[in-house]
C-alpha cells in the first residue's frame, strides 16, 4: 500500500477547506461515475441471471442442470480445461525457466509471442487449430497417420484448444517470480553440496510453486468457459464433445431461455469460486515473497 | 529492489546445471510454443493466401467482409472510449482515495474477466430479449437492441469493462499523489490537475491498456455471437464473419478475414513489448530520481 494514504492537511495558507483530509479533487464524481457505470454495465445484467431462476421451479432448475447431456458437458468441460491447465503448469513452466534463466537467439520476440493467445481472436484461434490437426491438415495427418489418434472433433480437440487458449496464463505469473528469486540461495544450496536436481527440489520449486498454482487456477478459470476456439475443433457432438458454453447456446437457440440460465448460473457460481480460489493463492504467493 | 541488469553477472544456472540439460529444456520451449504458438500463426497466413494474391484481395473487398470490418471499426470505437473514461474515473477514485468496500469494488471491476463469454451474451437476451425484462417496452417503441448493432456495442463493452482501470489501478496506487497535492494546493483545478500532472505520468499505462482493450473488442466472438443474431452484411463482426465463411467451407475467404485479425493481434502485441519497454524506462528514471 502506499505511504501516502492519508494526505497530511493543507498549510495554513490555503484557505479552510469543508474536509480537510481530501486535498484531492474529485472524489464524489469519479467514484459516483465508477459506481454508475459499473452498476449499468455489470452489476443489474449479471443479476438478471440470478432473478431469472427465480422464475422457475427448483425442481424444474434441478432437471435443468442435472440432465444427462449437461452432464457429460461439466465433465468434457471441466475435464478438459484441467488436463490443458495441467499441460500448461509443465511446459508454460520450462517455457518460463527457459526465458528467465538463458540466452538464446530470437528470445525477446518469442517473449512477447508468449501472449499470441490473448491477443489473436478466439474464432481466429479455433478455425486454424481445425484446420492443422484435421485428418488432412498440417499437423492432424502425422499425428493420425503415425499415432492413429484423432484430434478434430473430437475431446482431444477441445484439450488442444483449451491449452493454447490457458499458454499465457502459467508463464506469466512464473515469470515475474523466477526474475525475483534470490539465485544466492540456489548458488549457496550447490556450494553446499546439493546436486542441481535437489537444489531445484528444494530451493527453486518451493519459491514458484505459489505461482504455479495461481497459473493453473487462471488457465484453468479462462477454459472452462472458452467457446470460441472450442467449437470449430469440438465437433460438437452431443454427450462426446459438446462443451457447456455451446449447450447454453443450444438451449438458447430453442428459446429455452430458462433452461439456458439455470446452465448459466451453474457456471457463473463455479467461475465465483475460481475467482476466490485464485485470490487466496494470490495472497499466499505475495505472503511468501515477503511483498 | 537493486536486480542486476540481465546478463552482465555471469549466469548462475550455468553454474548450477549441466549443459546438456539447458539445452534439452530450451528445446522443450521451443518445441511447444513452435506447435502451438508459431506452426498455427504462418498457417493463418499461408491458408489465406492459397490460392493466391487476387483472390485473398478479393475476398477481403467482398461486399460483406466490407460491412464487417465497418461494424468491428465502430463497436470498438464506441467500447473503446467509454471503457477508457470508466478506467479513469476508477483508478482516480480507488488510488487517490481511501473508502470502504474498495476492495469489493475490484473484486467487481474484475468480474467480467471470470465471466464466460457465452454468459455475457446471455445476459443481454434476458434484458433486452422478446421474453426479456425491457422486452415489451422495447418492442412498443419500436427500439431494436437485440440482434442490432447496440447489443453487440453494450455486449462488447461488457467483455472489455475491466482492461483500462486493470492498468491503471496499480500504476497510480505506485506513484501515490503527492504531485497532484502540490498541484492543488498551488490553485490547479482538478481537471488541470488530471491533464497536466496525472496525464503525463500514466500515459504509457494508459495506452497500455487501451491497446488491450482494443483487440478484445475487435476480436470478441462468443458474447458478440449470442446477440448478433448473424444477419449478413448488417450484424456481422469480423470474428462472425470468419465463422460464417468457414462454416460454408469457403475456407480461403474465412482465412482471409481471419488474417487481418491475426495481423491486428500482431501489431498489439508489438505496441505491448514496445510499451512495456518505455515503462520499464520510466520505473528506472523514477527509481534513480528519488
Amino acid at each position: 500500500m502506499s505511504a501516502v494514504a492519508i494526505p497530511a492537511a493543507p498549510p495554513v495558507a490555503v484557505k479552510p477547506r469543508s474536509a480537510p483530509y481530501r486535498v484531492m479533487p474529485g472524489f464524489k464524481l469519479s467514484l459516483g461515475f465508477t459506481l454508475f457505470y459499473l452498476t449499468l454495465i455489470v452489476l443489474i445484467p449479471l443479476s438478471a441471471v440470478f432473478l431469472k431462476t427465480f422464475t422457475m421451479t427448483w425442481e424444474a432448475f434441478w432437471a435443468a442442470v442435472t440432465s444427462e447431456r449437461v452432464v457429460a458437458s461439466y465433465k468434457l468441460t471441466f475435464g478438459a480445461a484441467l488436463i490443458g491447465a495441467a499441460i500448461n503448469v509443465v511446459f508454460g513452466g520450462i517455457v518460463a525457466w527457459v526465458l528467465v534463466r538463458y540466452r538464446f537467439p530470437g528470445k525477446r520476440i518469442i517473449d512477447a509471442l508468449v501472449d499470441l493467445p490473448f491477443a489473436l481472436p478466439t474464432a481466429v484461434a479455433g478455425i486454424t487449430l481445425t484446420a492443422l490437426y484435421s485428418s488432412n491438415g498440417w499437423i492432424g495427418r502425422y499425428v493420425e497417420g503415425v499415432f492413429g489418434l484423432k484430434v478434430a472433433f473430437t475431446p482431444v480437440g477441445v484439450v488442444l484448444a483449451l491449452t493454447f487458449i490457458g499458454l499465457p496464463f502459467v508463464v506469466r505469473t512464473v515469470q515475474p517470480v523466477l526474475e525475483d528469486a534470490e539465485r544466492e540461495l540456489e548458488e549457496a544450496a550447490a556450494s553446499l553440496g546439493a546436486s542441481p536436481l535437489q537444489t531445484f527440489a528444494r530451493v527453486v520449486f518451493p519459491t514458484i510453486l505459489p505461482s504455479l498454482m495461481t497459473g493453473f487456477a487462471l488457465a484453468f478459470a479462462r477454459a472452462t468457459g472458452e467457446y470460441g476456439s472450442v467449437i470449430f475443433i469440438a465437433g460438437n457432438m452431443p454427450m462426446v464433445s459438446e462443451i457447456t458454453p455451446l449447450f447454453i447456446i443450444t438451449k438458447l437457440e430453442q428459446y429455452d431461455y430458462a433452461g439456458a440460465t439455470a446452465i448459466a448460473v451453474v457456471m457463473l457460481i463455479a467461475s465465483f469460486i475460481m475467482l476466490l480460489t485464485i485470490n487466496l493463492l494470490q495472497a499466499w504467493a505475495r505472503g511468501k515473497s515477503g511483498k | 529492489m537493486a536486480t542486476p541488469h540481465r546478463g552482465e553477472l555471469p549466469s548462475v544456472s550455468e553454474v548450477l546445471e549441466p549443459a546438456w540439460v539447458r539445452y534439452a529444456l530450451i528445446a522443450v520451449a521451443l518445441a511447444f510454443l513452435t506447435l502451438f504458438l508459431f506452426v498455427p500463426l504462418v498457417a493463418v497466413f499461408t491458408e489465406a493466401l492459397r490460392k493466391g494474391w487476387e483472390v485473398y484481395v478479393e475476398a477481403i473487398l467482398d461486399e460483406d467482409a466490407i460491412s464487417a470490418i465497418k461494424l468491428t471499426l465502430i463497436t470498438a470505437a464506441i467500447a473503446v472510449p467509454l471503457n477508457l473514461v470508466f478506467g479513469v474515473a476508477a483508478s482516480w477514485a480507488v488510488a487517490k482515495f481511501e473508502f470502504r468496500g474498495k476492495s469489493v469494488l475490484l473484486t467487481l471491476i474484475d468480474l467480467p474477466f471470470s465471466v464466460s463469454p457465452v454468459i455475457s451474451g446471455l445476459i443481454y437476451v434476458l434484458l433486452f430479449g422478446a421474453q426479456g425484462w425491457f422486452g415489451e417496452w422495447l418492442a412498443a417503441h419500436d427500439i431494436k437492441i437485440l440482434f442490432a448493432v447496440p447489443g453487440i456495442v453494450i455486449a462488447t463493452i461488457f467483455i472489455t469493462f475491466p482492461f483500462v482501470a486493470r492498468e491503471l489501478i496499480p500504476l497510480m496506487q505506485a506513484q501515490g499523489s503527492e504531485e497532484e497535492e502540490a498541484a492543488v494546493v498551488l490553485g490547479a483545478s482538478g481537471f488541470q490537475t488530471f491533464f497536466r500532472v496525472t496525464l503525463p505520468n500514466i500515459k504509457w499505462g494508459l495506452l497500455y491498456g487501451v491497446i488491450l482493450c482494443n483487440a478484445r473488442a475487435m476480436g470478441e466472438f462468443g458474447a458478440v455471437s449470442v446477440v448478433s443474431g448473424h444477419i449478413r452484411g448488417e450484424t456481422n463482426t469480423m470474428p462472425l464473419q470468419v465463422e460464417i465463411l468457414y462454416n460454408e467451407y469457403n475456407f480461403v475467404a474465412a482465412f482471409a478475414v481471419a488474417s487481418l485479425l491475426a495481423l491486428l493481434a500482431l501489431v498489439t502485441l508489438a505496441l505491448k513489448t514496445f510499451i512495456e519497454w518505455r515503462l520499464h524506462e520510466n520505473y528506472a528514471d523514477d527509481a534513480t530520481e528519488h
